[in-house]
């Protein structure tokens, strides 16, 4: 009977029915399950007064044992709360920084052939350079929702709210509900914080396709199968506040959604994997970028349309026996594919040659495959391919020949690659060392080398162990 | 449009599962794995989330825990912040309501006994302490007979209509545990005041059960691994109360506990430390006859 309401509304979910419709399901079951619990909670307490009772007078004849049962029974009702601390929110800072070295400068740095994504993409500026600082408090709110804050202190004194959302613990059936602003459960590296990353930076393709990261304002509902293997299904709506969306003045519910399934398991006691399918739809109104037209005027173009991205995502884990403390490989790698459709306005300020729209059309995609395997404890290794496709991009204003290819150089067909290498030490949980060197092919014609050293040190709460 | 068809396979395997009528548990160790099935027979499904030759500090939140998560009916972990790094994340992915912190369907085996070594200062300049104190407490058997009353408890709270079975095979288990126990500390009289080396302090409450002597760790610091220059030091600092032994446990590497037994003309031993660790340590009962004679063994 429940797998039957269960598939309904795993159904609804993955057809994206409007939220509202289903507003009402969980709100009853949320309901229905106060209620079972409650009845629950008497029940389990009586039960275990009474059989606390039986074993005690059972006991009662033997010494040592039953002095210890003794003990267990007035001490038994305590559960101490797991991981984070009982009313006080958990709280871990994390504080991080680098040394680079780049023989092309950061500051102008750009993926050609890519609508530039406005993120954080730029590698780490020239010399010393703090990285963002992380502070993040999470706790249990009430027995039916948990709360989360990562806010980032860049470098440049502003504060940036990375994740600030709810998440309930009593839906039940597998369910989740998140909401507020968080990392987009799409793809794999997405949900990763970055001081967690096996790189210091992103790879080329969240670079390009989704300006570093997601993480929208919005709700996200998740579902994991009743089964031994593991099956999470997913899916998001948001206001599209950041690329591939931009963000509109509408009332509309969502300018973007996603939908996303993962799957995974063991294989034996040494291996472990898991892999995954996203798709990512928003429609961003007057998404704007610059460029340099044909005649060397700065000018701004906006795009407005559909944006479609689809992400496949694999990860392979290898310890000897699941004993990662010696020696562990982790292979990881994702491709994206994205396809936009819409109308592009050149020089919005009519700073050149005068403002005029057109379509405009791209199917592009890009990968990454990346190894990092800890040959003794402390010491890692790791190398990253990262290959981006231009694909086909088509421009009405170009093709009706009232503009050139030259006044959009940077939609110009090239693929970017990059070759990363990089090895860390770690002390323990709590501190990396990491150097990290790469050729980056991102610009065309103008092969970056970089070098950098990275320190990543954890203040406070213990770590996620995140697979 | 694949979402919608992995929707659909989703459901058909979760239709072609047969409605088990078992109590599942959700075990973070081997050791609270072995006696939730001594307790619940089979009235009850046991999944141990890691085995005797990981090292539970080390774990991740693997998929397949968060699906075995998914359906369990009670996880039984130590607490006292063994399983920091990964269980809440595990609970919280499951999208299981019955198993979070607080509900009837999570328990933690330290919250039922005393814990010793509370660290007098909490900073991680001493390494990775256990900040509630030390979370190895399976080791003395008494600690587990505690346990093994307040688990038994909790089945019978969470499925009721076996409560007579359960406390019926705890009785039992009860029964043989403290005729066991009696044996061992019979046995294990030689051990009294033997001092030993440990790798990391996982053997404490053993130690402090037999009357044996803790003279050294392996770690220079809690979740540090041994370093060539602290060995060294270390084997200096021993010369003033050379240890009988060096025991590790079965997921500790061998290398560096095989470096100061040789230096210091000692044997170096492994103990199984949970259910799995050796050939013999099948069950909760094989496991401390086992620690025993391999700690007689290496005394004599
Ligand atoms: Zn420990």
């Amino acid at each position: 009977m429940h797998r039957t309401l269960l598939c309904a509304m795993a159904f609804a979910v993955a057809w994206g029915t409007p939220l509202a419709a289903r507003a009402q399901d969980p709100e009853l079951s949320k309901l229905r399950e106060e209620v079972r619990q409650l009845r629950q909670a008497y029940e389990s307490r009586i039960q275990a007064l009474e059989a606390r009772l039986k074993e005690t007078e059972a006991k009662a004849g033997k010494a040592e044992p039953s002095a210890a049962q003794a003990e267990t029974a007035a001490a038994g009702t305590g559960t101490r709360p797991a991981g984070e601390n009982a009313f006080n929110p958990a709280v871990s800072l994390i504080l991080q920084g680098t040394l680079a070295g780049n023989s092309r400068d950061p500051g102008t740095y750009r993926i050609s052939g890519f609508v530039p994504s406005g993120g954080e993409v730029a590698p780490p500026k020239r010399g010393f350079s703090l990285a963002e600082s992380e502070l993040n408090v999470s706790a249990s709110v009430d027995p039916y929702f948990r709360g989360q804050l990562s806010a980032a202190f860049t470098p440049d004194n502003r504060v940036e709210v990375e994740e600030a959302y709810f998440q309930t613990l009593a839906l039940g059936r597998g369910f989740t509900l998140k909401g507020g602003r968080f990392l987009s459960g799409i793809g794999y590296q997405n949900e990763i914080h970055q001081h967690a990353w096996d790189f210091q930076d992103a790879s080329l393709v969240y670079k390009a396709f989704l300006g570093g990261r997601l993480n929208d304002d919005g709700l996200q509902l998740k579902w994991v199968a009743p089964t031994d293997l593991f099956v999470e299904l997913g899916a998001e709506l948001g206001r599209g506040r950041q690329f591939p969306g931009a963000e509109g003045n509408r009332n509309s519910v969502a300018n973007a959604g996603s939908l996303f399934g993962h799957t995974g398991g063991d294989i034996g006691a040494s291996m472990a994997w898991r892999a995954g399918l996203s798709y990512l739809r928003a429609s961003p109104q007057d998404r704007g970028y610059g460029d340099l037209d044909s005649t060397g005027t700065g000018v701004n173009n906006t795009f407005s349309g559909k944006t479609r991205l689809w992400a496949v995502d694999g990860i392979f884990k290898w310890a000897p026996n699941g004993n990662s403390t010696q020696t562990n490989l982790k292979l990881q790698g994702e491709y994206f594919q994205r396809s936009e459709d819409g109308s592009l306005t050149y020089d919005t300020q009519a700073a050149s040659l005068g403002t005029q729209s057109g379509s405009y059309s791209s199917r592009q995609s890009g990968w990454y495959l990346q190894g990092v395997y800890q040959f003794v404890p402390q010491w890692r290794v790791g190398y990253r391919y990262d290959r981006l496709g231009a694909g086909t991009t088509s421009i009405g204003q170009v093709s009706s020949g009232a503009l050139s290819a030259a006044d959009f150089p940077i939609l110009g067909g090239y693929n970017a690659k990059r070759n990363t290498l990089m090895v860390d030490w770690s002390a323990g949980e709590f501190s990396r060392l990491r150097l990290q060197l790469a050729r980056d092919y991102s610009r065309i014609g103008e092969p970056d080398n970089q070098i950098l050293l990275q320190y990543i040190m954890s203040l406070g709460q213990h770590g996620a162990h995140r697979f | 449009m694949i979402q919608v068809k992995l929707v659909f396979a989703a459901c058909l395997i979760a239709a072609t599962l047969p409605a088990s009528a078992a109590l599942n548990v959700f075990a973070c160790t081997p050791e609270w794995g072995s006696l939730a099935s001594e307790l619940g027979g089979d009235k009850v499904t046991v999944f141990n989330a890691t085995n005797a030759l990981q090292d539970p500090h080390r774990i991740e939140a693997r998929p397949s825990l968060i699906a075995r998560a998914r359906s369990a009916d009670l996880v039984v972990c130590t607490g006292a912040e063994l399983e920091i790094g990964w269980l809440p994340l595990v609970l919280t992915q499951s999208g299981n309501s019955k198993i979070q912190a607080g509900q009837p369907g999570y328990m933690e085996a330290s919250s039922y006994v005393e814990l010793i070594e509370k660290p007098q200062r909490i900073d991680r300049s001493m390494g990775d302490v256990h900040a509630a104190g030390n979370p190895h407490i399976h080791l003395d058997p008494r600690n587990v007979a505690k346990v093994a009353a307040a688990l038994s408890d909790r089945m019978a709270a969470l499925d009721s209509a076996q409560s007579a079975y359960y406390r019926e095979r705890a009785r039992f288990f009860l029964q043989r545990w403290a005729a066991a126990t009696a044996e061992w500390e019979k046995r294990a009289a030689p051990l009294k005041g033997v001092p030993l080396v440990v790798y990391h302090r996982n053997l404490s409450y053993l130690v402090r059960w037999l009357g044996m002597r803790e003279v050294g760790n392996l770690e220079p610091k809690p979740g540090l691994p041994p370093t060539a220059s602290y060995l060294v030091e270390l084997l200096a600092q021993l010369q003033r109360d050379p240890p009988k032994a060096v025991v590790r446990s079965a997921y500790n590497d061998p290398r560096a506990a095989q470096w100061l037994a040789e230096r210091a003309g000692i044997p170096s031993e492994l103990v199984p430390f949970t259910v799995g660790g050796t050939e013999r340590a099948k069950d909760l009962f094989g496991l401390f006859d086992d620690t025993i004679e391999r700690l007689l063994g290496a005394v004599k």
